[in-house]
């Protein structure tokens, strides 16, 4: 399958894939459609009959696979629902690189809403990384609406990092992991709004069993008239440790709220909530002023460093 | 050359005006290392910041080299060859410390064996550091070594460090002293170290002593010194 220009960039911004060039199994749903599939011994991707999206199936003890699934738009007013099922088998070690990017150089609303469901093996180790983006000059609106859903058995791992840099007009962001026995999350939101983009964050942590870990930390920026709102949920049914970090800078007009919720069901859950949101620190912006940037290199340089 | 004319800084309004440097002139000749001291609250730091332009004298000039740059900028004198060491510098979530010192020196990735000069001069580890975020995560002294650091990459023709001894350990201050000796021998750039420390005073070609917003004393160090040392400049008229 040939790609042209614009998927080209999306692509590289999605899935840091250079050229078309991707190695292991992977799937590349195009405006709808399979553009591209590869599979490995170890990794099965299968079309759903009964809904859009697919199975990806993880054989046991498959180790130092990584499989990508892109998703790019390219059409406008292009609006699109996906289910897509993970199946790990246990004591794998895989990294899963997911991602949606937007080209709209229309006037219609393209969308993109995915439901991702993650069933991961015991002792199995899965880093889960999504990135979102959105270019094109038309005024159709670039709107998406990731669910992630993932169930931990015993002594598994999923790290997940999700990116959304600009470009994005309207993003609504379900998140919800179950950590069984002995079972760990980490996960990672970085999140930058610019114009009058809203983005939502609705993010539920379940420790269930003893001995599981949850750490949630997030980081965003909101500039001109943008808004945005967290709502991080941690919840202890066991002897756990749960860890919630949000830090926000905010600029311009812009309105940020965060609003967690930390809910122990047992004495033996420790959970942790931290919340901070402000403007770049002024001294900040001075000091690197004294080492020779321009005011708006340094915001830059700051911006950048805090969103890495 | 550095030449400071009749620099007045005050703050608040009209009736309830501070002054908290009044009337300091000053002239430092290239390669020269001048050691600032005085009691706390003296206005050390604020003459060290109008000369880096963080703070805007109320009236008087500012000239380096000749150029008057009493309305320029900091990123306009920061270009013009000075620097400043932060008396408590910032800390910044996701900035390593290899960034600041490539930012510091200009370059857009400083070479790995460069910047682990930079650290060497201040005493720290270079593989230890290189990597790690300047955030909540370092220590005091730490944080402040990184800053000096950052100045030694700037290569500037004017240093000002703002108590560069503050937090620093004794094995880490005696490198530091070194460095700045060696710096001073290269006579490459004028130094102005605001400093408590005898070891560093003992440095200086000169010290000048500010006290209430003004020159209360200078000289060489051998006048200055003994006379601090014997405590004879006096000090809180209350406590006395
Ligand atoms: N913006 C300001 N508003 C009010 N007072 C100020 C301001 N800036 C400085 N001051 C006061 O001016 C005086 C001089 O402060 P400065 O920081 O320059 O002292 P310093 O000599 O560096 O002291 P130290 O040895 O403690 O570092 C202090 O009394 C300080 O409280
Ligand atoms: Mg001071």
């Amino acid at each position: 399958m040939m790609f042209n220009e614009t998927d080209s960039v999306l692509l590289e911004k999605i899935a840091d894939i250079k050229g078309g060039e991707i190695k292991g199994a992977y799937n590349i749903r195009k405006d709808s459609g399979c553009a591209s599939r590869a599979t490995t011994e170890n990794i099965d991707i299968v079309t759903k009959t009964d809904k859009a999206g697919i199975d990806i199936i993880i054989k046991p003890g498959t180790k130092n696979e990584v499989c990508h699934i892109p998703v790019i738009i390219t059409q406008t007013g292009l609006t699109e629902m996906v289910y897509n099922d993970f199946y790990i088998g246990e004591n794998a070690d895989v990294t899963i690189i997911a991602g949606c990017g937007i080209h709209n150089c229309g006037g219609e609303e393209s969308r993109h809403d995915g439901l991702h469901t993650f069933y991961i093996g015991a002792g199995a180790r899965v880093k889960y990384v999504e990135k979102h983006y959105g270019d094109g000059d038309g005024t159709g609106a670039r709107v998406m609406n990731p669910q992630t859903v993932a169930y931990l058995s015993e002594g598994a791992f999923l790290q997940m990092d999700t990116a959304q840099i600009k470009g994005i007009d309207s993003t609504r962001r379900d998140t919800k992991i179950v950590c069984g026995k002995d079972a760990e999350t980490v996960v990672t939101e970085r999140l930058q709004t610019h114009g009058a983009q809203t983005a939502e964050s609705n993010m539920e942590i379940v420790l269930d069993g003893d001995g599981a870990r949850g750490q949630v930390i997030s980081r965003s920026v909101a500039q001109d008239e943008s808004v945005q709102i967290f709502y991080p949920r941690m919840t202890g049914n066991a002897r756990c440790f749960g860890h919630v970090q949000c830090d926000s800078i905010i600029m311009d007009s812009a309105k940020i709220s965060s609003i967690p919720a930390i809910t122990a069901n047992s004495t033996e859950a420790q959970l942790i909530h931290e919340a901070a949101i402000g403007k770049i620190a002024g001294d900040q912006l001075l000091k690197l002023q004294t080492l020779g940037l321009t005011e708006q290199e340094a915001e830059d340089r700051i911006l950048k460093g805090f969103l890495a | 050359m550095l030449e400071l004319k009749n620099i007045c800084y005050s703050v608040g309004s009209q009736d309830t005006e501070n002054s908290i440097i009044n009337d300091i002139s000053l002239t430092v000749e290239d390669g020269r290392l001048i050691v600032l001291t005085g009691p706390n609250g003296g206005g050390k730091t604020t003459l060290a910041k109008i000369i880096m332009g963080l703070v805007h004298p109320t009236s008087g000039r500012i000239v380096w080299n000749g150029q008057d740059v009493t309305d320029l900028g900091i990123t306009e004198r920061a270009q013009l060859g000075i620097s400043y060491g932060f008396q408590q510098p910032p800390r910044f979530k996701g900035i390593r410390v290899r960034d600041l010192l490539s930012i510091a020196s200009g370059k857009k990735l400083l070479p790995k064996a460069e910047a682990c000069s930079y650290l060497t001069q201040v005493g720290l580890c270079a593989n230890d550091y290189l990597d790690r975020e300047v955030d909540a995560s370092l220590s005091g002294g730490e944080v402040k070594r990184i800053e000096i650091a950052t100045i030694l990459a700037r290569n500037s023709a004017l240093l000002i460090l703002d108590e560069p001894e503050a937090g620093i350990d004794l094995w880490s201050f005696s490198k530091l002293t070194e460095t700045f000796g060696q710096l001073h021998e290269k006579h490459d750039s004028t130094m102005i170290i605001i400093s408590h420390q005898e070891r560093i005073i003992s440095l200086a070609d000169e010290i000048i002593v500010i006290s209430g917003g003004k020159i209360s004393h200078r000289g060489a160090k051998d006048q200055v010194l003994p006379n601090i040392l014997a405590n004879t400049y006096g000090c809180c008229p209350v406590m006395k």
